[in-house]
């Protein structure tokens, strides 16, 4: 388990590690926990010549209480997040999902940032940022851009991010449904990745639904929102019948992932299960 | 002093968790090597040509070593430790197992090159370049489907890929006559299936060659030096058995895959006489997963067969046993004298008959894991008496009650003679079960069960009644069966001038506490602290001779040549006692570290004995000075655990998840020495035993890749899949060892996997199956339920 040869490089800040980005294109990689590229790089699934490690960069890092969003700087590990009192206040299915992510030292050197570049589909953190209309903070040597969370997830191991860009934040809206919102996981035996991970965010007035935003990992090899569900929940009472109307044909447009621990007659169902127990929850 | 029956801590665990434990891979020698393997990623391959000549070139590259030169050098290849023959008498299909494959690759990890650099990350990066060209052949997994005609071959001289054929018992004849003419039959086809030991440490070992004295030294992770040492000298290098030193430091685990000889360790010590530098090899995770021997692998078909009372009348059973593509160490072994012989059980059985076809794959090798064969004839025979009971409208505790063997202690009774070659030591078979439905509160169970079913939750019972055997011996009957070894073990007790022990064994610990439960045997026996009393193994420069640590055997067979060795050092200390008090042996007892003449208050410590035995002034005439013996043990038998495991589990109908909710464990090792460690070695096994069931297992793809060979992919199970487990003991003493101890290290690994799979069957008995292959998933399950 040795990976191959590299250059290693620690900027500072977020300018320098841009350059060096720039510089290096294609043969770089970026490093912040490690969690995602480290296991890469030790099987040789990939050889960069040069990791720029960024974990040092200071201004990627902290969890930021504004006005109308909370902003989660890049580096910001699990652990940290799981125990952010804003986030939990505002945001209870982030908190959660973080806490939910490996174990506690998985959780204490992971970072947000490092595993949605990596954009696995199993991993948790896209079922919560779909669900919680988040904003991806892509920096560049120009400047840096927001992507929203709807257009960043292009597929397996795909983003929208450009090659010479750097995630540096992750916002979160502080809106009715993020404060109303959970996930829940059907892990993985092994690795406890999420067979099917379902976050689930609903904005009610007057007892009736009127935002519902409902997203899964691990179920297609691109994390998804279910509109289906989602349109069916809209303008209900969230209640244990809208629950099962609106459920009933989870995950029905989208091509579901199959494997020796869950084929895809069984991970429908279970998208299916997992759905109406975030939802149930939040009923 | 009572340290024997107390909880005393493992002493050794102070270096362990504060991080001083020194395996192999801790050790770094002076103008160190290392080495990496360039492996197939074919399970089956010709090897059309292999091209070093750029990796030669690479950084740091020491030397490249391929299977033309170990061809060149006459090196055939690593033995198989134990012969069985076929049924017409045929000695069984033995292929070499080459240090390094020129021809075919036969496995998926088989290696082809060993490159030597500076550094391993050289070695490694070279590896890469070594350019291999292949011509892919179909490749077979199964065992069942290898037997098959056309099937791939794995061997060309081995038609069919049969390594042999054997079977024991009863004419089959008879046997089956018996089931035809029987009341009821259960009959079952079951895979029992191939999984991974995955030992913490990874295997590792160092080859050094002294160029000063013409010495070779091995280091590795072993659970064997000794015999390492004799197989890799007589039958692989040809070295001179004195000209070489096998050390297993300390070793993390090994659950049975560090027994064997295995080809990295032999092609170390050659190629460091080779290149006159010592070479390390270590093995990174991937390779431990598609290099280090399995366990389990086989595919059964088995009936048995009972009168309208239910008792048992006969037992067959017929098994393609997965060898993996060549014989490793102990390999012929397991599917036949320690999984035949097991299948009397506890039972009264009159009629036994069990035949085993060994099979060549394109696998990694298969041998002896945690219970070796035992696990195997328990989970055959344990889900049949679950299925009997059900398809019988009876008791699964009550048919088993019926058919216990009655109670026999070995000395007033006689041993147990099966119908499989064993004859059991003693055995007391109800206690354990009765125990067991006590703690498990059996009635109100069945109550639970029933008014759980309003609840969208099935809830189910398993039983797992076992006998397994330990100890493997004696030599003489070992040899018989086929063990190219003898099974005994040596001790030698060395007290120093000052009273101080040194007690050298060959048993080797891979993580089970001897260090500790022998210092507790020692300190008793010879009424002096434990504090005073050092256990030394794993090394073969200081301990003379050793058979190492399987099988359940460091305790029955190591401990007992200890206690041995104690006798004889107590009975020449008392003639130096007798001389210093000037009384007669007869009239002196030993207890708390002093002789006393009977009677008197006249006394003479422990120390001041060993004192004079190496400072003999006064001392008694013609007595040798010195107070240091050896002895080895050969056991009369085996010893024969026993036990009884109940599992509760309940199923979530909507999700098809299956969680364990009670597991109670009574099991009977004889006598016990350090309770806690017992514990820890049941509780240890039981989460094998578990895991095995429902989590665990190697999946093989159609071109003969290990699909899930990573952490990611491979389930291991973890603390919170299992429930805190409830276990209690019975003790029967083993009638013929010094300890009357049996042995704990396989039971909880036993008993725990039918138990388990029982109980899924039990919640879903509704549902008309037979059978739930393992391991038993969520999905599964579903299927189950679901109809689909």
């Amino acid at each position: 388990m040795v990976p191959s040869k590299f250059a290693y490089h620690k900027p500072s800040t977020i300018k320098e590690a841009i350059e060096l980005l720039t510089t290096h294109g294609d043969d770089s990689k970026i490093l912040s926990g490690g969690h995602s590229l480290v296991p890469v790089l030790k099987l040789r699934l990939n050889d960069p010549e040069h990791i720029i490690d960024v974990s040092g960069i200071e201004s990627m890092g902290g969890i930021r209480d504004n006005e109308k969003s909370i902003t989660i700087g890049a580096n910001s590990t699990h652990g940290e997040i799981a125990k952010n009192a804003a986030l939990k206040e505002h945001a209870p299915m982030i908190a959660l999902a973080a806490s939910m992510i490996g174990d506690i030292q998985v959780r204490n050197f992971g970072t947000i940032g490092g595993s949605i570049a990596h954009a696995d589909p199993a991993a948790d953190w896209p079922a919560v940022l779909l669900a919680a209309d988040a904003n991806i903070v892509l920096t560049h040597a120009g400047g840096q851009r927001e992507v929203d969370i709807d257009q960043f997830f292009k597929g397996l191991f795909m983003t929208a991010m450009g090659e010479e860009e750097i995630i540096t934040a992750i916002r979160i809206p502080k809106t009715p449904f993020n404060k109303n919102s959970t996930y829940v996981k059907f892990p993985q035996p092994a690795s406890r990745f999420a067979l099917v991970g379902c976050a689930a965010a609903i904005a009610n007035s007057d007892g009736y639904i009127t935002e519902a935003r409902v997203a899964f990992s691990g179920v297609s090899a691109t994390p998804f929102r279910d509109s289906n569900v989602e349109k069916s929940l809209k303008g209900s009472v969230l209640n244990e019948d809208a629950i099962a109307t609106a459920t009933a044909s989870v995950a029905d447009d989208v091509s579901i992932m199959s494997d020796h621990f869950a084929a895809k007659k069984y991970r429908k169902h279970m998208a299916g299960v997992y759905a109406r127990k975030a939802l149930s929850a939040l009923a | 002093m009572t340290y024997i029956g107390s909880s005393v801590k493992r002493v050794e665990d102070k270096r362990f968790i504060t991080g001083q434990g020194r395996y192999t891979d801790d050790i770094v020698l002076p103008q160190m090597t290392y080495a990496c393997m360039v492996r197939s990623p074919h399970a089956h391959a010709e090897i059309v040509n292999v091209d070093i000549s750029h990796a030669s070139q690479m950084d740091g590259v020491v030397k490249i070593f391929t299977g033309k030169d170990t061809d060149a050098a006459g090196i055939g290849g690593v033995p198989c430790g134990w012969q069985v023959d076929f049924k017409n008498g045929d000695t069984m299909k033995e292929p070499p197992h080459p240090l390094l494959v020129s021809d075919k690759a036969r496995h998926a990890g088989d290696a082809i090159a060993m490159v030597i650099a500076e550094t391993y990350a050289q070695a490694k990066d070279a590896a890469e370049m070594v350019i291999v060209e292949y011509n892919v052949l179909p490749a077979v997994t199964n065992s069942k489907i290898a037997r098959a005609d056309g099937a791939p071959q794995v061997h060309a001289d081995v038609p069919n890929n049969l390594a042999f054929d054997w079977e024991l018992g009863n004419p089959r004849e008879e046997v089956d006559a018996a089931i035809a003419g029987a009341h009821h039959v259960t009959t079952l086809e079951f895979i029992n299936q191939r999984v991974i030991c995955n030992a913490i440490e990874p295997r590792s070992a160092i080859g050094h060659f002294d160029t000063a004295y013409d010495k070779y030294t091995l280091y590795t992770s072993t659970q064997n030096p000794h015999l390492i040492r004799l197989l890799m000298c007589a039958f692989v290098l040809g070295i001179p058995e004195h000209k070489v030193r096998v050390v297993g430091p300390d070793v993390g685990g090994g659950f049975g895959s560090k027994i064997f000889h295995y080809t990295e360790e032999a092609l170390v010590i050659w190629g460091s006489n080779q290149i006159k530098r010592p070479i390390k090899w270590t093995a990174e995770r991937s390779e431990s997963f598609v290099t280090d021997a399995a366990g389990r692998d086989h595919i059964t078909t088995a009936k048995m067969a009972f009168d309208k009372d239910g008792n048992i009348l006969a037992l067959s059973s017929d098994t393609f046993a997965n060898m993996g593509a060549y014989l490793s160490t102990f390999a012929p072994a397991v599917p036949t004298y320690l999984h035949g012989t097991l299948l009397q059980g506890l039972y009264t059985t009159p009629l036994i008959n069990v035949s085993v076809d060994a099979v060549f794959t394109n696998t990694t090798a298969v041998d002896a894991y945690r219970g070796a064969g035992r696990p195997e004839a328990t989970y055959l025979l344990e889900r049949l008496m679950d299925t009997a009971a059900l398809e019988m409208g009876r008791d699964p505790a009550e048919l088993r009650l019926q058919n216990f063997i009655a109670p026999f202690d070995g000395v007033e009774q006689e041993g147990y003679q099966t119908q499989v070659a064993l004859q059991y030591d003693s055995g007391n078979y109800a206690p354990v079960l009765k125990r067991g439905l006590e703690m498990v509160g059996y009635e109100q169970f069945r109550a639970d069960q029933k008014a759980a079913e309003s609840t969208g939750k099935l809830l189910g019972i398993g039983f797992s009644t076992y006998v397994e055997a330990c100890g493997i011996a004696p030599s003489a009957v070992v040899g018989a069966l086929g063990a190219r070894a003898g099974l005994f073990e040596s001790a030698q007790v060395q007290v120093h001038p000052t009273g101080k022990v040194s007690v050298y064994s060959g048993s080797h610990s891979h993580g089970q506490g001897h260090e500790t439960s022998f210092a507790q045997v020692v300190a008793d026996k010879m009424g002096i602290p434990m504090e005073d009393v050092e256990i030394i193994h794993g090394d073969s420069d200081a301990v003379a001779f050793g058979m190492g640590t399987y099988g359940s055997r460091s305790l029955a067979v190591g401990g007992s040549a200890i206690v041995k060795s104690i006798e004889k050092v107590l009975e020449k200390g008392a003639k130096i006692a007798a001389h210093l008090l000037e009384a007669s042996v007869d009239d002196l007892d030993y207890a708390e570290g002093k002789w006393t003449v009977r009677g008197t208050e006249k006394s003479v410590a422990f120390g001041d004995v060993s004192l004079t035995a190496y400072v003999p002034h006064n001392y008694p005439e013609g007595l040798e000075p010195g107070l240091d013996f050896s002895s080895f043990y050969d056991p009369a038998n085996f010893t024969y655990p026993f036990g009884c495991h109940i599992c509760i589990v309940e199923i979530d109908k909507e999700s098809g998840v299956v969680k364990v909710k009670r597991f109670i464990a009574v099991d009977d090792v004889g006598n016990v020495i350090n309770p806690m460690i017992v514990d820890g070695q049941i509780h240890g096994g039981l989460a094998q035993g578990i895991g095995q069931a429902f989590c665990e297992g190697a999946v093989y793809d159609e071109s003969g890749q290990l699909v899930n060979g990573t952490y990611m992919d491979y389930v291991m199970p973890r603390a919170d899949d299992l429930p805190s487990f409830e276990i209690d003991r019975t003790v029967t003493p083993c009638p013929h060892n010094p300890l009357g101890v049996k042995g704990a290290g396989e039971a909880g690994c036993i008993g725990a996997t039918p138990a388990v799979v029982n109980a899924v069957m039990d919640a879903l008995k509704g549902y008309g199956i037979h059978d739930v292959e393992m391991p038993v998933t969520s999905q599964k399950v579903w299927n189950i339920i679901h109809g689909g």
